[in-house]
């Protein structure tokens, strides 16, 4: 699916952000990417859609690679990635449906997106798209108009406008708070389990990682330093990927919300049979 | 025990020059400069006490402000100046847009963004008299020469606002227009416009009552307007007519600077 060979990106100011990253994600699978700031977690998904200009490796989607498209073709692949960002990054003066819309611009001419004349089917989807997160009401409103966790809806929906194959997410949760933030992620990762669609979440909330991902990648200073299921992310893994701190304060915390997460979901199957 | 051993007393360090010999030189050194320009302005007090009996009469005039004598030529004057105005505004603002696109630095190539700052920068340091004063000679007395005056100055106004707008834009937002596979200009339809667009409507509006104010100063190197009216009116030593039209013109003014302030209030 996606197949990325010794990526390495290094900054104008000499900065090496990235060295020889390289891995695969089949399809369906749900990667968390975890690091401290500055370990390259956002220049490595912005690499992958080319937002970030890659200095060295590959980006395989499909065995297309990415890294030596031209503008054209670039936005065919910038297409079928859907990105959805920290703090939402939705055009706030448009409305939500104008934002959701904006997901198929890589699809229509310009004339159509200027005169916001898309195809019936377009138009249908982003409807079902937003009926789908729960903000089918909210189609005329402007984006600057919603709360935190709807606008993060809405950016969600704009990606999935995209009819993407592969999906890039930079911190959706970053200002979000706690029961906003798992509400967010566990609407990605049904999301991503109804379609069969492959996510990269750059995540810097470990415990919420570990909750939601099928595969956790650990960067440190731009290098791989660990890669594998959720449950093998031991003490020493955490301590190679963040340095030293008590790791065993934080699983009890983890604990206790990972308990009241599976309440919650009683309560809410409770629910959905009482109905 | 150890609090006793902080300080009690905190000055807020220099800022700017660090040494203290420099700051009392250099401040010492702008008042002398000051004190020595002062001194070298001359006073012909004669000439004042002089000029005092034409000042009555210029003041004497706005007293009793004559508005029916000449009011053919005032209401040509005025027509002329509002056409030129409304016109220029809306062909300069035209022309603007595409050269503050190409002006921002984070959305236009390198060379486009040379040339466009380079057309800004012609059309901003050249002032509006100069400008009149070369297209009169090109194309003779009259509101044409005006109305290009005024559009080639609102180029350079708009233009640089509008680049200046675009390169303070909310970046994410452009960048998640960019990822969805978005040609470049639906960026800019999408990512850009609508986060420029309430400052592009605010500045077209002020540059609109500018460019009135204006129209009255060019009409006095002879491209059209009512400066020209006044200009006659002044040259004939018609005060009371000239206090008529200068009361127009800031009633004008004043209606133009409060519509446009209301209008602004209602873009957000």
């Amino acid at each position: 699916m996606l197949k990325i060979e010794g990526l390495g990106k290094t900054y104008k100011t000499g900065d090496k952000a990235l060295s020889d990253v390289s891995f695969d994600i089949p399809k369906g699978e749900v990667l968390g990417l975890i690091g401290p700031s500055g370990a390259g977690k956002s220049t490595l998904i912005r690499c992958i859609n080319r937002l970030v200009q890659p200095t060295t490796g590959k980006v395989l989607l499909n065995d297309l690679n990415i890294t030596d498209l031209r503008t054209g073709e670039l936005r065919r692949a910038r297409r079928r990635i859907g990105m959805i960002f920290q703090e939402y990054a939705l055009v706030e003066r448009l409305t939500v449906m104008e934002n959701v819309l904006s997901g198929r611009l890589g699809y229509v001419g310009f004339w159509r997106s200027f005169l916001r004349k898309y195809p019936a089917a377009d138009i249908a989807n982003a409807y079902r798209l937003l009926d789908r997160v729960g903000l089918m009401q909210h189609a005329d409103k402007r984006a600057d108009a919603l709360s935190g966790g709807q606008r993060q809806r809405v950016g969600i929906a704009r990606a999935l406008a995209q009819d993407p194959e592969l999906l890039l997410i930079d911190e959706p949760t970053a200002s979000l708070d706690p029961k906003t933030s798992r509400q967010i992620m566990r609407l990605i990762v049904e999301i991503c389990r109804e379609r069969g669609l492959p996510a990269i979440i750059n995540i810097h909330d470990v415990v919420l990682a570990q909750q939601f991902s099928d595969r956790i990648i650990g960067l440190q200073a731009g290098r791989v330093v660990f890669d594998g299921p959720p449950s093998e992310l031991s003490e020493d893994a955490l301590t190679l990927i963040y340095g030293a701190e008590d790791w065993t304060a934080m699983r009890k915390g983890a604990d206790e919300d990972a308990a009241a997460e599976a309440e919650e979901q009683a309560e809410a199957a409770k629910m959905m049979s009482a109905l | 025990m150890s609090h006793m051993a902080y300080p009690t007393q905190w000055r807020r360090p220099p800022m700017m020059v660090k040494s203290r010999f420099w700051r009392i030189a250099l401040t010492l050194g702008a008042i002398v400069y000051l004190l020595l320009a002062f001194s070298t302005i001359e006073v012909n007090y004669a000439r004042v006490i002089e000029g005092l009996s034409r000042a009555q009469r210029f003041v004497a005039g706005f007293l009793q402000p004559d508005f029916t004598s000449r009011s053919r030529d005032i209401w040509i004057g005025i027509g002329e100046s509002l056409t030129m105005t409304f016109t220029s505004t809306v062909v300069g603002v035209l022309i603007s847009i595409p050269i503050g696109l190409g002006a921002a630095r984070n959305i236009a190539p390198r060379l486009v963004y040379l040339v466009c700052r380079s057309i800004i920068a012609v059309s901003r340091s050249l002032q509006e008299i100069i400008i009149a004063i070369f297209f009169v000679a090109l194309f003779g007395f009259g509101a044409f020469a005006g109305f290009l005056t005024l559009s080639f100055a609102t180029i350079g106004f708009i233009g640089k606002l509008l680049a200046e707008e675009i390169e303070d834009i909310d970046e994410k937002q452009a960048e998640a227009i960019r990822a969805t596979g978005a040609s470049w200009v639906q960026l800019v339809n999408y990512g850009i416009q609508p986060q420029v667009m309430p400052r592009l409507i605010g500045l077209s509006l002020y540059r609109l009552d500018i460019n009135f104010r204006e129209s009255a100063v060019i009409g006095i190197v002879g491209a059209g307007g009512i400066g020209g009216t006044l200009n006659t009116a002044l040259g004939r030593y018609e005060y009371d007519t000239a206090g008529a039209i200068l009361l127009i013109i800031i009633a004008i003014v004043m209606v133009a600077e409060y519509s446009s302030g209301y209008l602004r209030r209602f873009l957000k």
